[in-house]
């Protein structure tokens, strides 16, 4: 099995993201563009409807004159550039211990119950798809899902249909977390920065 | 406790306005020039003398590190390189700064910059924090358009640029040199060293690698003066410290506490308690995943610093705590930071890549109880072979957690292996 699909389909990037790609090779030193081939696959893969075909892969490295295997390398060692068209909303659901602690299983169930997908699935409708990650960094606001951009925190298998149901229905839900609290304070809220301090 | 007059973080929860205008009203970007004028050797004297130590995880005195940079250049600019690839299992802290006081991470890349005579900061974020980059961006935006930051940055002369880097999903480039080679734009893959990238670092440059906290730390300690950072916790582990608490406890959080603060202490003031109170305890994870578990009769009176937790043959490593009541398959938990290591190895030294598969067959098989007595000494026996045969740390970090479950909690192990050949036997 190859690692990427070829589309048969060109890509390039739109005007807006060829002026988007330059800035980002200019934040590295003269000669030095090989830096921006993260930001620009990302570039590539939010125009692509979240992957990157073969065809993007080799557009990046033209782009950059960067050896298209170099490139490769890249796009398949970090996790988050998708070498397989994903659903309309692509669900990180984490699965590392401070979230299994707080019951990401249950998570888990209600993506095979309601939406009938398992790690690495799409659903039916192509509406969502779901990829089980390891720590993604919220973890006293476990368990997380990243949904897109977005992570929802201090999610139950309760809250975490409701969410589910909103997206299905077009609306999306507020990010952060799904239960009364601010940010990573406690819940019932803060037990410091209570003092009133110049400026605060 | 800590007073908050104290606390750094006075934006932690993202209460206030996290902008600029907002960050000043705290205090940030008040006169850096007066700390630029301390001069390279002022700061990393009162570094040193404040005593931080790096708040990544390894604990290594940041002043010290800073000082082995080139004072005078062969030719070759220096970088600073701010270490945001934050994904140490438990932790979540470098997040709430980036989201909720960038400026503050901005300042100390200047002052930190400045001291180590760096053209520039490149802050190496995670693929995922995409609202923090967002915020971090818009921040980065602003400091230069007030003239903080870019040709004679806050008004000392010193030019200085910051630029962020987003990473793409890997646990592995939190390692510094592997963070060097993504920042490069290869796979990343760790560098042997020597050399040291204070030598050959980003694009073969003297570059030092620093944790978002210990970078955004530095102006503070700098203003209010060394000796009140080393005032605060206790000799050789001071100042203060953000901790994050998760798991089973009833309030999980992120706070701010002096070092040395007893875990328990910790936990019940913070945290609200462990679920179904102290006594409902199992273990703790004290510093991230890669640091080995204390069963409930250590935390009753450990503190939470460098030394003590190195003392009870753990570490204070990131300050994540995850907390495990007695509901807790232990043995499970254990197996799922194996196979967080077993995904995140970068494949490069072979006593890892296979040897993290291994482990985490053996702990699954462990979890079921499908194993015999003797294989628990056999999996030490490979974990040792693991640890410390690696070009970098994550061959360590995969073996620790399961020695400190050997360690503490052999008879559980034991007594699943026993109770399944009976069940089987039935």
């Amino acid at each position: 099995m190859s690692q990427v699909i070829e589309t048969g389909k060109a890509f390039e990037f739109t005007a807006e993201n060829v002026e988007k790609a330059k800035k980002f090779i200019a934040r590295y030193p003269d000669g030095r563009q090989q830096s921006a081939v993260m930001p620009l696959l990302d570039l590539a893969q939010r125009q692509n409807e979240n992957w990157l075909s073969k065809e993007a892969i080799e557009y990046v490295g033209n782009f950059l004159d960067v050896p298209y295997m170099r490139v490769l390398e890249v796009a398949t060692f970090y996790t988050m550039y998708n070498l397989k068209p994903v659903g309309k909303y692509f669900l990180q659901l984490c699965r590392t211990t401070p979230c299994w602690l707080r019951g990401s299983d249950d998570l888990e169930a209600v993506c095979k119950n309601k939406l009938g997908i398992t790690n690495g699935e799409t659903s039916e409708d192509g509406m969502f798809s779901l990829l089980e990650v390891e720590c993604l960094g919220a973890c006293v606001n476990a368990p997380v899902v990243q949904i897109n951009d977005d992570f929802y925190e201090d999610l139950n298998g309760e809250n975490f249909e409701a969410v589910l149901d909103k997206l299905a229905s077009g609306d999306v839900p507020p990010k952060g977390p799904q239960i009364d609290r601010i940010n990573s304070a406690p819940e019932g809220g803060p037990t410091t920065l209570l003092e009133k301090t110049e400026g605060a | 406790m800590l007073k908050d007059q104290d606390r750094i973080f006075t934006n932690l929860y993202g209460i206030h306005d996290w902008k600029l205008a907002g960050a000043k009203s705290r205090g940030v970007w008040d006169n850096t020039k007066a700390l630029i004028e301390m001069g390279q050797d002022g700061i990393i004297d009162a570094m040193k003398e404040s005593g931080l130590r790096g708040r990544g995880g390894a604990g290594f005195p940041t002043g010290l590190k800073w000082s082995f940079m080139p004072k005078e250049s062969d030719g070759r600019p220096s970088y600073l390189v701010v270490n945001a690839d934050e994904s140490e299992p438990g932790t979540c802290k470098d997040r709430e700064i980036m989201r909720f006081d960038p400026h503050r991470l901005l300042e100390g890349c200047l002052v930190a910059g400045f001291a180590m005579r760096a053209v520039a900061a490149y802050i190496y974020i995670r693929g995922e924090f995409v609202q923090e980059a967002i915020n971090l961006e818009i921040a980065i935006q602003e400091a230069y358009d007030d003239g903080l930051i870019g040709k004679n940055a806050s008004g000392s002369g010193y030019d200085f640029d910051i630029y962020l880097h987003r990473g793409a999903g890997a646990y592995i480039c939190g390692e510094e040199t592997a963070l060097i080679e993504s920042l490069e734009g290869n796979k990343g893959q760790p560098r042997l060293k020597p050399p040291f990238p204070a030598n050959v670092g980003v694009w073969g440059c003297p570059s030092t690698v620093n944790n978002v906290e210990s970078i955004a730390v530095a102006p503070e300690i700098l203003r209010r003066g060394e000796g009140w950072f080393s005032g605060l916790g206790r000799p050789n582990n001071t100042g203060t410290k953000l901790f994050c608490i998760s798991g089973h406890v009833n309030k999980p959080c992120n706070v701010e506490e002096e070092m040395g603060i007893p875990l328990k202490e910790l936990i019940e003031k913070h945290a609200g308690g462990v679920r179904g109170g102290w006594d409902n305890l199992l273990a703790v994870i004290p510093g991230g995943s890669s640091v080995p578990l204390l069963p409930k009769d250590i935390c009753d009176d450990i503190l939470m610093d460098f030394d003590s937790l190195r003392d009870a043959q753990s570490g204070l490593g990131t300050a994540a705590v995850i907390v495990m009541d007695k509901s807790t398959d232990v043995i499970r938990a254990i197996e799922r930071l194996s196979h967080f290591y077993k995904h995140e190895s970068c494949g490069q030294c072979t006593p890892c890549r296979e040897g993290t598969g291994w482990m985490w067959r053996v702990m699954q098989r462990l979890v079921s109880g499908d194993a015999e007595v003797e294989e628990i000494d056999m999996l030490i026996n490979v974990s040792k072979r693991i640890e410390g045969h690696t070009i970098c740390a994550l061959g360590d970090a995969a073996a620790w957690p399961i020695q400190g479950l050997v360690r503490h909690f052999r008879p559980v192990i034991e007594e699943r292996i026993k109770s399944r050949k009976a069940s089987k036997a039935a």
